[in-house]
């Protein structure tokens, strides 16, 4: 064999390697939209799920994943920002700060069932918290830290120094650098890190089956008290995601429709997931053309 | 002194905020180093407690097959032979590296040597897509697909490492895909443009420069890939069939740490021998995941390409 | 490169006002034991432009971040400043006062990522300023005084990053002098601009001499010879001579000066 058929053929099996790749993913959307969405209608996204019968859908569990992703993003952004702000304009370059990113390193190697072990552990048993929203948004937060402390910095880096440099030739603080030119130039980049990490957390169930519960009591949407029992705001009530109610139903089995109720939700989550991607690109985008000023 | 020079000489309310700057994200960090090290405190504290409190051997608990924490063996030792859930999780950890790397490489290459204009368009979404999507959807795939394909191929139930490992492999083929092509672009254009004017062929500077040089980069890919499916719990469980037996093929029913450890951590009392066995797992599971980062540093460091 | 005498230097003393001086500076980057710039003493008069000329690495640009505390993160500074009676190179010191005082234009634009007006009005509220009137009258002035108004008046809220480079320049200008400083340092402002937009910063800086005190860096040896008054040669982190500018590039004491400023170096 020539060199250049020996090419050609390497490069014939790529291609064909690489088809192989798409075809995976589009069977995946296919199968999780053709055999989801006629499962997805307006009763199944608006009524309670039922453990022993056909027919239920997954209101609850809609409500649950975005309550705990609000709750999640709020403890989470405010703590991944300050040690991303740490990490990009204080921390020195030296053993300490290794430390640090080594000890970060090792929070975002851990398998989510750790962490959501860990939370089980301390919040569910120790504190008892008890199964809670409360418990799961923490157990969240630790899964989704070190990745939004990563994106963050990285997002920090990326503004030239010589911005910092501008701000602090003017007498400005570093604190008042960092807030008032750093970070909004920093902005599209921290938006996108943001939503992206909004969609793994979720889409993840592991860390939450024994933090937020894999039951979903009856809710009152009319009852905005968040201290009451049965308030939907309630961040002490046990709460089953989309996630885990697509793990439940199959690994329970006895619901009877469990995989038309999977099969429905699976499509729903992929659906908010998508939303959540383009969404972080389109989002970043146009913060981009707008502080650039369409240049 | 005239007025500039009292100015010059006192804090002003550029020095406070820098000081409240400090405090808020120094107390940041801080948080998230005292929870590092509480999570590997309390796992490692409740793991070794089968050894300390319940004086199961080390030994024992890593080579034996039999996993059955509620009784007593014969000899009247408790029963916890965790072998059988280490070799499944090395299986499906091993098998769906060895299959998603050749797919990972070819499309790192396909993005960055082959087609670079299609692979940013096209390719890079379906990554993109391939990443999001949760994993236990790709359980449930694998539950209503995978399973039953295998099982009308290979009769018996279905579940076991070959459905386990194929299901990883699409989980994992993202993450190895991604760092791939991060890995062939750190390769500096002037080694591809240097071996083609020499006369090589496309594929000859792929096989004997590009790959070489990102050798290093390309291990750590794929032992990230490892570290992801080592410790994914609810797809592999969902899929793997759970009884804690040792695999002797790929199609009968066996378990992973973690699919154990989802299945059964609900249902033991904490401070009991079934409880601390499980949190035993969990500690091969921390203390496997550090091995894997420890692996990942060492070869980063050898590996760096100096230009 | 011919090895000059690094002792041996011809450096003189203004005879008009002095707005800032430095006695013995020195500066080390990392944990370097040998400085970067060596017993560098000079001062400079007010309401003139001095230019600092040498080679690059010969320690000019890091000799100017020194004299407002730029370099505060990243090297040790010893030595003194005096500013007002006052050694400014004290940790005691107040440094964020000191770089009101003493502002700062960089060798590549850098104008915030935010509106023409609000890159001039954001350090001004920083620094306590709140009246919109008063802010607006800033705003027109130092773009006045660095001769970009007319360009940009219709425009403020647009982006400053739509701006062309040499008015980005301008506007990093307008943005140092609206906080009403004493002293210019200004870091080869014109490296990244086109021999128009230099022309006209060169016009805008002799015009600032009225109310600022201008320290400049350049490596373009006509345009320190066109608009300075006094000049010092760098070389190799050390200051060999300074003295008017005339001098300097007719009749200079030093060799390596000589050598330089007629391009027969290195």
């Amino acid at each position: 064999m020539t060199p250049n058929q020996t090419d050609r053929i390497a490069t014939q099996l790529i291609n064909f390697l690489v088809l192989i790749v798409v075809l995976i993913l589009l069977f995946l959307l296919g199968d999780i939209i053709f055999s989801g969405f006629p499962h997805v209608s307006w009763h199944f996204l608006t009524s309670p799920s039922s453990s022993f019968s056909a027919g239920g859908g997954i209101r609850d569990q809609l409500f649950n994943s975005l309550y705990l992703l609000v709750l999640t993003l709020l403890i989470s952004f405010p703590l991944a920002l300050g040690s991303a702000i740490y990490l990009s304009e204080y921390a020195g370059n030296n053993w300490r700060t290794g430390l640090i990113r080594t000890a970060i390193e090792v929070l975002s190697s851990l398998p989510s069932v750790v962490v959501g072990l860990f939370g089980y552990l301390l919040f569910v048993i120790s504190f008892h918290i008890g199964f809670s929203i409360l418990s799961g948004a923490i157990a969240l937060t630790f899964f989704n830290l070190p990745l939004l402390v990563r994106s963050i910095e990285g997002s920090l880096h990326a503004v030239p120094d010589s911005q910092r440099e501008a701000g602090i030739a003017l007498g400005l603080s570093n604190w008042r650098t960092i807030r008032g030119i750093i970070l909004p130039a920093a902005l599209p980049g921290i938006l996108t890190g943001i939503i992206l990490s909004a969609g793994r957390v979720f889409g993840e169930a592991a860390a939450l089956i024994y933090t937020a519960g894999q039951s979903a009591p009856i809710l009152n949407y009319a009852d905005w008290n968040p201290t009451d029992g049965s308030s939907f705001l309630n961040p002490m009530r046990p709460a089953e995601t989309l996630a885990v109610h697509i793990w439940k139903v199959n690994t329970e089995g006895v619901t009877p429709d469990a995989v038309s109720v999977s099969a429905g939700a699976s499509a729903v989550l992929i659906i908010v997931i998508l939303i959540f991607n383009f969404g972080a690109r389109a989002i970043g985008n146009h913060l981009y053309k707008k502080m650039t000023g369409g240049k | 002194m005239d007025e500039i020079q009292k100015k010059l000489n006192a804090p002003s309310k550029a020095s406070r905020e820098d000081v409240i700057g400090r405090i808020i994200s120094y107390t940041c960090i801080a948080v998230i180093i005292a929870l590092v090290v509480s999570i590997l405190y309390f796992i490692t504290s409740r793991g070794i407690a089968t050894f300390t409190t319940n004086h199961v051997s080390l030994w024992q608990f890593l080579t034996g097959k039999q996993w059955n924490p509620g009784t007593l063996s014969a000899n009247g030792q408790p029963q916890v032979g965790a072998l059988p859930m280490i070799v499944t999780s090395f299986s499906v950890t091993i098998l769906a590296a060895l299959v998603a790397t050749p797919f990972a490489i070819a499309v790192a290459l396909f993005m960055t040597d082959i087609a670079p204009k299609t692979g940013a368009k096209f390719l890079q979404p379906v990554i993109e897509l391939l990443v999001g999507i949760p994993s236990v959807v790709y359980g449930f795939i694998g539950l209503t697909v995978v399973v039953p394909f295998i099982r009308h191929l290979f009769g018996g139930t279905g579940s076991g490492i070959l459905a386990g490992t194929i299901v990883l492999f699409v989980m994992v083929l993202p993450t190895i895909s991604s760092l791939a092509v991060d890995a062939l672009r750190a390769v500096p254009t002037y080694f591809r443009s240097a071996s083609l004017a020499l006369g090589a062929t496309r594929f000859q500077t792929i096989y004997k420069v590009l790959l070489r040089a990102a050798m290093p980069r390309l291990l750590t890919a794929v032992i990230f890939g490892m570290a992801r499916a080592f410790g994914e719990a609810l797809a592999v469980q969902m899929v793997i069939g759970n009884a804690v037996l040792m695999p002797h093929n790929l199609v009968t029913p066996t378990s992973t740490l973690t699919s154990q450890l989802t299945t059964n951590i609900g249902n033991t009392i904490m401070g009991t021998l079934p409880n601390n066995a499980l949190w035993s797992l969990a500690l091969i599971l921390l203390l496997m995941s550090l091995v894997f980062n420890l692996l990942i540093r060492y070869i980063g460091k050898r590996g760096e390409i100096k230009s | 490169m011919e090895a000059y005498d690094l002792n041996q230097t011809h450096i003189i003393i203004p005879p008009e006002e002095i707005a800032l001086s430095t006695k013995q500076l020195q500066v080390y980057y990392g944990h370097n034991q040998q400085p970067s710039m060596t017993n560098a003493s000079l001062s400079f008069p007010r309401f003139q432009i001095t230019a600092l000329i040498g080679a690059s690495g010969s320690g000019k640009s890091t000799y100017l971040r020194a004299l407002n505390r730029m370099n505060d993160r990243i090297a040790r500074v010893d030595g003194e400043i005096r500013y007002r009676g006052t050694n400014i190179n004290s940790p005691k010191v107040n440094v964020y006062e000191v770089r009101k005082h003493i502002g700062m234009v960089f060798q590549k634009p850098n104008p915030f990522a935010k509106s023409i007006s609000e890159n001039i009005t954001f350090a001004l509220k920083a620094a306590g300023i709140t009246n919109r009137q008063e802010l607006s009258n800033r705003v027109e002035t130092s773009l006045k005084e660095a001769a970009l108004w007319d360009e940009v008046k219709d425009s403020l809220n647009k982006s400053a990053l739509s701006l062309s480079g040499g008015q980005q320049q301008r506007l990093c200008i307008a943005r140092a002098i609206a906080m009403k400083p004493d002293i210019l340092l200004l870091d080869e402002p014109a490296s990244a601009l086109d021999p128009i937009s230099t022309t006209k910063l060169e016009v805008t800086l002799k015009e600032l001499t009225k109310k600022y005190t201008i320290i400049i860096v350049t490596h373009n040896m006509e345009q320190a010879s066109r608009i300075s008054t006094y000049t010092a040669f760098f070389h190799l982190g050390h200051v060999l001579e300074y003295d008017q500018t005339e001098k300097i590039f007719q009749t200079p004491e030093i060799q390596a000066t000589h050598d330089y400023v007629t391009g027969n170096f290195g």
